[in-house]
């Protein structure tokens, strides 16, 4: 017989924990250097280190690979090109055209061509140096008008239509048009890109890595092995930072790793240097876009035609799904009247673009903003009066151009009361008369909306499965399919299930997501994480809470809805029991103190045959209201103040997600602003390290930073009625770049609408201020 | 052999590789993995660690005071171990006192600090030393103190918010407690030259000149911030490195009637505040000089000595007629800082010289100096533009200026403008229009990652009209700039 620990008595943790501003669940040991990541595992005795080489032409064939050097280096133990692998060759995660190593073809500078494994990194590294490669160049692809012309897509193109746009533009009372290039981002997760794998008896492997998508790194290892699934096992503990950039672009390096690892029978590291990170990973796609709008003299859209052009590389990775969302949020938060949305889908010589937070949400997004801005220049009104013009309408305006009706639409609200609380009209104010007198520096001001669609656009992710086992002294472990990046996933599930069991968060670990745990994830993006695994946590506590409730009952000679879970008790009408106890009595009276929990979001269709349908279980909505000074003499900047008002519904933990709405801001505003990906005429990237891409540093944030939560329950059946809050915060950030526009404009007495390219560098800026400048000389001759 | 304290254990190693990284000792031989490598390069932090040294006492002090443990966040992932010597190296593992964490860990975890939690540790030690700095704490020195920590997670805030907190209601914590004990245990490592070793730390200029003799091709290096980059970077291996920081000769620093000596091995941390004390106008430029980690290894000598086109010290130098100090061991000399740079990367510098120091004189009274600098980000960047101006005026006419300027030419590069200008009245429009052709016309300026040629070229003209702007009188009411900076007014400054 087994002893039983003694039931402790009440602790003073907290209980009824979800709502709670709880400090992230590895908060303590991430400031003390313990939160373990794969590079910090204790190192398996048998550890070799691998390395990879690539390719430093932009696009060709290859003729000739001659490793014989990289070999004989020092330290070097295997050296594997693309005829060493097994089984696939191809790991695309959902349409072919990514090969593990190059083959044959070079598509993109950076692809790898080789791996090396040796007995150190830096012997490996310098190895890998050492190779020589005969490539016969061919003139790469690399931009969307080239791609265009040459009908060269990743992905067929696919529209969206709502009335007919060329009947209500031809009579519309005025009509603009307008383009934007919009700029990508490199992810700079802080943790590089690495895994390590272990081989075990026979086929397995034990791989643990850095990636937002075990069970696709999992299902692509088993591929490359040329095994079935359940011989690879993924372990995932936490990222050091994903942002999408570890969804798919994680499993290449978790491949080689645990094919080097399979053939050499050693456990294998893989960790890439950081710039070759940003030269083999992709990044968020570049776009070009443009717009034809149709508006009467309020400014008032009545017809909308959007050209959006997706950079996505030399293959197709997600960018179906991420110009998708392009088109999906072309709209923000406005009616655009009869409407066609075209979307292509460039191939370009480029690394493969990938998912990046907002998935090209906000690539669609900053078109809307940028029209409004447009038509408050052509009319003369201010843009945040032609922006809460056109919002969604209750009763009219609004169907979206892909046929779904907006409902429960807080912009209006949001808007409104930010407007209040950030004092923007008596600024306004201000900052026309502080202009007035400044010839050099300039002041500008926007508000801005965020109505971001939450769901994954391909129906069957929306999916979640979690695992509960509750032990005899009450402590739990509930893994799930959700990956932890930083953003407070693990925390936010722990709490609910501290919750629901009305026991203190300590009781709950949350284990490392695994694929023998849970099988068949989706991958830790589109917003999801909490609201797709938490319910499916959810899900197995009431299947415990019910069986626990049952026998309770039972005892009590009372029914199962009569039981309650509260402060670590259990409570059956008059009776009531110590939790710990009734876990302990139920273990021994052979209840099933485990289960699975399962989770698929309703309501969701979309058909892309006629692009129609609601994609979106529901929106998060949000506004920001920015303020910049520029300096005309240099173009340079700085954001002076940002009030944020945004919508998490019934916010599972205020602290995280404030943490996700100012993290989220900053990171928008590092797009829109410092951070420029360029790559030079031959297809090289240039801005290949943290020297030449500048991500915010910490004396960019503003000076005054308010930010607070919108107090509304998310009208949909969402988990304790909270929202998705980790990608919509980053386009919160458009209002930094509306001001910029602002603070140019002024110059030429808010008659134009200049040009300004993202990102806005403080050189673009100094452009478009010479174009303001220019125009102003017109028309007051002096 | 090399000996200091790691956190609180004496060791005393011969590093087999010269060319081995602090951080690579300690995840890789120590097996501390608290501390994280990010970039490898210097630019994000998360390798941050702090050094502890005796703290030196400065000029025109010849008395010892009582000593005190200075602390100094550095960037262990382009430090070579030859800094460690006599230091204590305190990592992240060593905050927490038992189960107790540091209160900058716990005011970290109490905002919310965290997020994906890699970049934290860099960002505890550098709150750290913050924390053992005797300076009053707001919310600029919590952004200098903080400028070479990336974070893509947080946004900042609330790790801002964290420090405030922790370093505002400072409490003596077990670092001030044992700091006599270590005190005593650094004054007993012995500075060693190291003259059989790989890895060689003279200890004067007659050490060096045997050691570069002995070995004429090994690199010479003080603050190694970037020698270490073709280690980490270009993945090349050094077998045998000189290091100067121990060279007593490159250590002084003077303050001389007519100016200032700064000895060129002098971490830029080490003559910030003489410099700025004579030269407040230099603020600006000075806490935009790469970041306060790096500057903590980082030399004048070393500025100087790469002669690369984008350094942001020489232009400094060019416009304050700066002499360069070299050595050969034997023979000493002085060069002009306008004959200095010669090339791309290429200076006045003979086979076995290096530099010694930096004479700096002091502007004329009545003279107003202005350093500019341009780029995509205010911290942490390297310059497109970097441009210097300083001019001297008799009774509202020109009586001398000088210029310098960074990142238009192959090197850091001067131009001649007192032939034009003297004698001209300063506030006339035409003044500043005359020297417009002249300064658009002398650079050549590329495209490259950080700007286009056509922008470096009117940044050129436009950073001198607001040297104009700033420095005439009937143009004081204009706001020139979107930073609050220090236009030299108020004499002596502490960043």
């Amino acid at each position: 017989m087994r002893k039983l620990i003694e039931p402790a008595v009440n602790t003073p943790s907290a209980f009824g924990v979800a709502g709670k501003s709880q400090a992230h669940e590895s908060a303590s040991r991430q400031v003390s250097g313990s939160a373990r990541y794969v590079d910090d595992m204790p190192e398996p005795v048998s550890l070799l280190h691998a390395a990879v080489g690539l390719s430093q032409v932009t696009s060709g064939i290859i003729t000739e690979l001659d490793l014989s050097e990289v070999k004989n280096s020092q330290g070097v133990i295997d050296v594997i090109t693309v005829d060493d692998v097994p089984g696939h060759i191809d790991i695309g995660p959902v349409f072919k055209g990514d090969p593990l190593f190059a083959h044959q073809e070079i598509l993109y500078h950076g692809q790898v061509l080789f791996a090396v494994l040796a007995i150190s990194t830096t012997f490996a590294r310098q190895a890998a140096l050492k190779a020589k490669v005969k490539i016969e160049s061919r003139e790469p692809c690399l931009s969307a008008e080239q791609a265009r012309a040459q009908n060269n897509f990743v992905r067929p193109m696919h529209k969206m239509q709502h009335g007919d746009f060329a009947a209500s533009y031809a009579t519309s009372p005025l009509q603009a048009e307008g383009e934007l290039i919009i700029g990508g981002q490199e992810h700079l997760y802080l943790e590089g890109q690495v895994s390590l794998a272990i081989p075990e008896e026979d086929d397995r492997v034990l791989v643990y890595t850095s990636s937002q998508h075990p069970s696709e790194v999992q299902k692509l290892i088993a591929e490359v092995l040329d095994v079935k699934l359940h011989k690879v096992v993924v372990d995932m503990r936490r990222m050091g930072g994903g942002f999408g950039g570890k969804e798919t672009q994680a499993a290449q390096w978790a491949c080689i790793a645990a094919l080097l690892a399979k053939r050499n029978k050693v456990a294998v590291k893989l960790r890439l240097p950081r710039m070759q990170d940003m030269q083999a990973t992709g990044k968020r796609h570049p776009f070009e876009n443009r717009y034809k709008v149709g508006f009467d003299q309020q400014g008032l859209i009545q017809a909308t035609q959007m050209d959006i052009n997706g950079i996505c590389g030399h293959s197709p990775d997600l960018s179906d799904a991420i110009v998708d969302r392009a088109m999906f949020h072309c709209d923000n938060g406005y009616y655009l009247g009869d409407c066609t949305v075209e979307g292509y889908r460039c191939r370009t010589n480029h690394v493969s673009h990938t998912a990046y937070r907002g998935f090209g949400g906000p690539q669609g997004m900053i078109m809307a903003e940028a029209m409004m801005d447009k038509i408050a220049r052509k009319i003369g009104s201010d843009p945040l009066t032609v922006r809460l013009r056109n919002l969604y309408g209750e009763q009219s305006r609004n169907m979206t151009h892909y046929g779904m009706k907006i409902e429960h639409n807080l912009l209006p609200e949001i808007m409104d009361k930010l407007a209040h609380s950030a004092d923007y009209w008596r600024r306004r104010a201000e900052l026309e008369k502080f202009n007035a007198s400044s010839p050099i520096i300039k002041k500008g001001l926007a508000l801005t909306p965020v109505k971001f669609g939450i769901s994954f656009t391909a129906k069957h992710l929306n999916q979640a499965g979690a695992l509960l086992h509750v032990y005899t002294d009450g402590s739990m472990q509930i893994n799930h399919g959700g990956t932890e990046m930083g953003q407070g996933l693990h925390t936010k599930i722990g709490q609910i299930v501290a919750n629901e069991f009305g026991v203190p968060s300590d009781w709950i670990e949350v284990t490392s997501t695994r694929t023998d745990k849970v099988p068949n994830t989706s991958p830790t993006a589109a917003s999801s994480g909490t609201d797709l695994n938490g319910k499916a946590a959810q899900n197995a506590c009431i299947i415990i809470k019910q069986r626990l409730a049952e026998f309770y009952a039972n005892l009590c000679a009372a029914q199962a809805q009569d039981v309650s879970f509260v402060e670590q008790r259990v409570h059956c009408n008059e009776h009531s029991i110590n939790f710990v106890e009734l876990i302990q009595q139920a273990y021994i009276a052979r209840v099933s103190l485990s289960t699975t929990g399962f989770y698929k979001t309703p309501k969701i269709h979309y058909d892309r045959g006629i692009g129609k349908g609601r994609p979106f279980f529901y929106f998060a909505y949000g506004a920001s209201c920015s303020e910049v000074s520029i300096d005309t003499l240099s173009g340079e900047y700085k954001v002076e103040r940002v009030d944020i008002l945004h919508d998490v519904g019934t916010s599972l933990n205020p602290a995280i997600d404030i943490g996700q709405i100012e993290g989220g801001f900053v990171q928008g505003m590092g797009w829109l602003t410092s951070e420029e990906l360029l790559w030079d005429q031959s297809g090289k990237l240039t801005s290949n390290n943290a020297a030449t891409y500048k991500i915010p540093a910490i004396g960019d944030i503003p000076e005054q930073f308010n930010v607070e939560l919108f107090p509304r329950a998310n009208a949909e059946d969402s988990i304790y009625h909270s929202k998705a809050v980790g990608e919509p915060p980053f386009m919160l950030a458009n209002s930094v770049w509306c001001a910029l526009k602002d603070a140019i404009s002024s110059i030429a007495n808010y008659k134009i609408d200049p040009a300004l390219p993202v990102p806005a560098t403080p050189e673009k800026v100094y452009w478009a201020v010479c174009e303001a400048q220019r125009f102003a000389a017109q028309e007051q001759p002096s | 052999m090399l000996s200091f304290l790691l956190n609180n254990k004496l060791i005393e190693i011969s590093p087999q590789q010269a060319d081995l990284t602090v951080l690579e000792y300690l995840r890789e031989q120590q097996k501390l993995t608290g501390t994280k490598e990010g970039c490898a390069s210097g630019d994000c932090g998360a390798c941050t660690v702090v050094l502890a040294e005796r703290k030196q006492t400065h000029i025109q002090n010849n008395q010892a005071n009582a000593e005190q443990l200075h602390y100094r966040p550095v960037n262990s992932c382009i430090t070579f171990m030859s800094a460690l010597q006599g230091k204590q190296l305190i990592t992240v593992e060593h905050l927490a006192a038992n189960k107790d964490l540091h209160p900058v860990q716990q005011s970290m975890v109490d905002h919310h600090g965290s997020q994906c939690g890699f970049c934290t540790p860099g960002f505890i030690m550098s709150m750290f030393a913050l924390y053992h700095d005797d300076n009053t704490v707001d919310r600029e020195t919590v952004n200098h103190a903080l400028s070479g920590n990336l974070c893509r997670c947080t946004g900042y805030r609330p790790i801002i918010d964290a420090t405030l907190h922790a370093c505002t209601n400072r409490q003596p914590d077990q670092f001030d407690q044992q700091a006599a004990q270590v005190i005593k245990q650094l004054k007993n490592i012995k500075s060693q030259d190291n003259a059989q070793q790989n890895l060689l730390t003279p200890l004067d200029r007659n050490g060096l000149r045997e050691a570069i003799n002995r070995h004429p091709q090994a690199p010479l290096f003080a603050g190694s911030t970037d020698l270490a980059l073709q280690v980490t970077q270009q993945l090349r291996s050094h077998s045998t490195l000189i290091s100067l920081s121990q060279v007593k000769e490159l250590r002084q620093l003077e303050v001389h009637e007519k100016g200032l000596l700064l000895g060129a091995a002098l971490p830029f941390s080490d003559i910030e505040q003489p410099l700025l004390a004579y030269f407040p106008a230099l603020e600006e430029l000075f806490t935009r000089f790469a970041s306060y980690p790096i500057r903590n290894q980082a030399t004048l000598g070393g500025n100087v000595a790469n002669a690369s086109p984008i350094g942001d010290m020489p232009p400094v130098l060019l416009a304050l007629n700066a002499t360069i100090n070299l050595d050969d061991g034997v023979n000493r000399r002085s060069v002009a800082a306008k004959d200095f740079f010669l090339d791309y990367r290429s200076t006045a510098m003979q086979a076995g010289e290096w530099i010694e120091a930096i004479y700096i004189p002091f502007a004329a009274e009545l003279s107003q100096l202005r350093a500019y600098k341009i780029s995509k980000r205010m911290e942490d960047d390297i310059s497109a533009v970097c441009a210097v101006f300083n001019i001297e005026l008799n009774k509202g006419l020109v009586a001398n200026i000088s210029c310098g300027f960074g990142g238009v030419a192959a090197t850091p590069v001067s131009i001649e403008l007192n032939n034009i200008l003297v004698g001209k009245p300063w506030s006339a429009a035409s003044t500043f229009e005359l020297a417009i052709a002249l300064i658009s016309e002398s650079f050549s300026p590329i495209d490259d990652v950080r700007a286009t040629k056509a922008y470096r070229q009117e940044m050129l003209v436009n950073l001198w009209r607001r040297f104009w702007l700033e420095t005439n009188s009937q143009q004081h009411a204009i706001s020139t700039r979107v930073v609050q900076v220090n236009q030299g007014q108020q004499g002596v400054s502490h960043a």
